[in-house]
């Protein structure tokens, strides 16, 4: 960062102590600028939440848009795993608004005034707690309902008794990679448009650095770029929670109901 | 060849893999929009199995892009 002119697009990943904490059996706790910006997620989607359940007959506004969330993960989870899918209700509603708030306090703009906006979700540590939340609950929903039978889901109907330890192997590997590409999906997605809109940006402030004329050659198209990749940020943002809740509620439909 | 030079020229590569992953994904979305043009009933009921082939062809892509990143900045 010291070099003139150079922007380093990684720096906007590094983990900063914000408050040095306490030690406990010589491990350092500290509040690290990952967890204020988490607390402001979750304060953040408490303010938006309490907001519309006002529970009124004829809902305003904000009530509609709570209700819209919850109606649209209610229906998801109906349409993947049907009836019994209403008691995972809460915490699939709980891991897509967390991921989709976190995802978009990340996009603010608020660096003009100063506050730089950590993106929580393109840290593999968070999406890797996230995803292992996720598989432990198929695990143990699927360990619960159906005991050892659970391990009929790596074995599809109708196998050929040939094919039977080449298929067995090929959806083990399958099934327990799943947290892992859960985890990573979301993480690099994040990560590589925030390294991309940071890219851009460097490009603006070098090119103005060079000169006038450079400054507008090189500078309005990447501005004009850098527009557009936000404006698909924002989509990735929505898309990536809504893939995330949508592939949880597919793998507890496995533990559900296995094939 | 000097180690570090393979390592900046494997993370160009790499972004091949970036590109096809967006052919990948431009032709779960073209086939989609085929299918639901001929069947616009059935289009919305669809929607899940849309974005799992999306998830599944994006993951592809992200993948390259990992090892890209893991051969710049851990490699």
């Amino acid at each position: 960062m010291a070099e003139q002119g150079k922007i380093d697009p990684m720096h906007q990943f590094e983990v900063q102590t914000v408050w040095e904490g306490f030690s406990i059996a010589g491990q350092q706790i500290a509040v690290t600028n990952s967890a204020v910006w988490m607390v402001a997620t979750l304060v953040a989607l408490w303010a938006f939440m309490l907001g519309g359940m006002k529970q009124q007959v004829v809902p305003g506004r904000w009530q509609m848009m709570v209700e819209g969330f919850t109606g649209f993960i209610d229906n998801l989870l109906k349409a993947n795993i049907g009836a019994e899918g209403r008691k995972y209700l809460p915490y699939v509603f709980s891991l897509f608004m967390f991921i989709l708030f976190a995802n978009l306090i990340g996009l603010l703009p608020l660096g003009l005034v100063g506050l730089h906006p950590f993106t929580v979700t393109s840290h593999f540590t968070v999406t890797g707690v996230l995803a292992i939340l996720s598989f432990g609950i198929v695990l143990i929903v699927g360990f619960w309902k159906h005991g050892f039978h659970f391990f009929s889901l790596f074995v599809p109907h109708g196998t050929p008794m040939l094919l039977l330890p080449l298929i067995f192997v090929i959806e083990l590997v399958s099934f327990m990679v799943r947290p892992f590409s859960l985890a990573l999906r979301l993480f690099v997605a994040m990560t590589a448009g925030h390294i991309l809109l940071k890219v851009l940006a460097s490009f603006v402030v070098a090119g103005g650095q060079a000169g006038i004329g450079t400054g507008l050659l090189v500078g309005i198209p990447s501005f004009a770029l850098m527009i557009g990749v936000s404006a698909l940020e924002l989509l990735v943002a929505g898309i990536q929670a809504y893939v995330f809740a949508l592939l949880t509620s597919l793998y507890i439909n496995d533990a559900e109901h296995l094939h | 060849m000097d180690a570090e030079a393979a390592k900046l020229l494997g993370a160009g590569l790499a972004a091949i893999g970036a590109g096809l992953a967006a052919l990948g994904v431009g032709n779960v979305f073209a086939k989609f929009l085929e299918g639901a043009l001929r069947n616009p009933g059935a289009a919305d009921g669809q929607q899940g199995r849309l974005f799992i082939g999306f998830a599944a062809a994006e993951l592809l892509g992200l993948l390259a892009f990992v090892v890209a990143v893991l051969l710049i900045f851990v490699a």
